[in-house]
């Protein structure tokens, strides 16, 4: 019974937190009946810097806008400045060496079929500004607290 | 037959002996206004958006592509035409474009690229001779608005203004070596040339040994397999 009514209380503390969200999805503070303002559609980020991973193994951020560029069987828009022939005249990085790998890590002579598509992993960076909070610590900053605790245990 | 030809000739080559010289004089001027405005008029007509993608091949396929580019679609609204880029608008290279037109013509009435799959087999062909024409007159359908003089490279993008600034400037690539594929889709570019003449050797696919065809190549395979 006890267990029931730990439970209820749960349940009601977790209603009227989700009450004071004000994300709320897609129709933040809209009635049903209403039709919502559709929010500004952010730019893309053309600034053509590189921008810092979040953690080594992250694809790095497009940092230019790629409209309509073409990635399908006839052609590969990105390759024609990435690929390892085309550096030269682009100036662009080259896309890397895991690229020519497969899955088994053989290294095949041009890219692996399963890199193709570079959009699958690359993404642009939008200039929005994130609805959430971000808590996520860079792991330069995780080590440095780490040796800071030991540095303060000694 | 003869006898008609004759007469024909007997009255081109004897003054008129009914009709007054004034009136010849001002009838010719008001028929030549008329047939040289009526020739125009048609030819401006032939000239126009509504015209090409008044056949199937020209709406379903490159049309459509064109819609999402930014020749088509932008924040300002100022847009290209068919016309506009495939076109020149000097009128005696308009005539001669014109003139090798009538192949586009031959092309429809027996369905050359009537269907989607006939259109795709033929889409290279179809596309390097655009390629080849604009780099023969150094992209000057792209010029008629982009022109060099005007291009401010402080307001492009950083990498935009590098290539600009690298090829561009220098004389060293028109347009179209850089640009193909801007407004429609591209056709397989396996061993074509993305960047530089299309003549040169292919540097975007040049991993692919089978496409890229060269004679080099094909012996060395054949050394080492052997």
């Amino acid at each position: 019974m006890l267990k029931r009514f730990a439970f209820a209380v749960a349940l009601l503390a977790a209603t009227a937190a989700m009450a004071e969200n004000q994300l709320g999805g897609l129709r933040p503070d809209t009635p049903l009946a209403e039709e919502s303002e559709a929010p500004q559609i952010p730019a893309v980020v053309n600034s053509d810097v590189r921008q810092v991973r979040n953690y080594p193994d992250q694809p790095p951020i497009i940092p230019h806008k790629i409209d309509n560029y073409q990635i399908d069987l006839n052609v590969n828009k990105c390759l024609s400045c990435h690929s390892r022939t085309a550096v030269e005249a682009s100036q662009a990085p080259m896309i890397s060496v895991t690229h020519f790998m497969d899955r088994d890590g053989q290294t095949l002579g041009t890219v692996s079929p399963r890199r193709y598509f570079c959009t699958q992993c690359h993404v642009v960076q939008h200039d929005a500004e994130p609805p959430v909070a971000n808590g996520f610590l860079d792991v330069d900053s995780v080590l440095d607290h780490i040796i800071g605790a030991g540095e303060e245990g000694q | 037959m003869f006898r008609l030809l004759k007469r024909v000739w007997h009255i081109l080559v004897h003054p008129a002996a009914h009709l007054s010289l004034g009136f010849l004089t001002v009838g010719g001027f008001v028929m030549g206004v008329i047939f040289w405005g009526g020739f125009n008029t048609a030819l401006e007509v032939t000239n126009t958006e509504a015209f090409c993608t008044s056949c199937h091949e020209m709406r379903d396929n490159v049309y459509e592509e064109l819609k999402p580019t930014i020749h088509y679609t932008n924040r300002s609204g100022v847009r290209a035409t068919c016309p506009d880029c495939h076109v020149p608008h000097q009128w005696t290279h308009k005539i001669a474009r014109k003139m090798q037109a009538s192949k586009e013509v031959w092309g429809k009435i027996f369905g050359t690229i009537n269907t989607r799959e006939k259109f795709l087999d033929k889409r290279l062909e179809l596309a390097q001779h655009e390629w080849a024409r604009l780099e023969a007159n150094d992209s000057l359908e792209c010029r008629n608005c982009h022109s060099m003089e005007s291009m401010d490279i402080t307001r492009q993008s950083k990498r935009a203004a590098e290539a600009h600034e690298r090829f561009l400037f220098t004389g060293e690539k028109t347009c179209i070596n850089c640009h193909k594929g801007i407004a429609h889709q591209l056709p397989d570019m396996h061993g074509q040339a993305m960047f530089g003449p299309t003549s040169d050797a292919p540097e975007q696919m040049s991993e692919n040994v089978e496409a890229s065809g060269s004679a080099e190549v094909k012996a060395y395979l054949k050394t080492v397999t052997e």
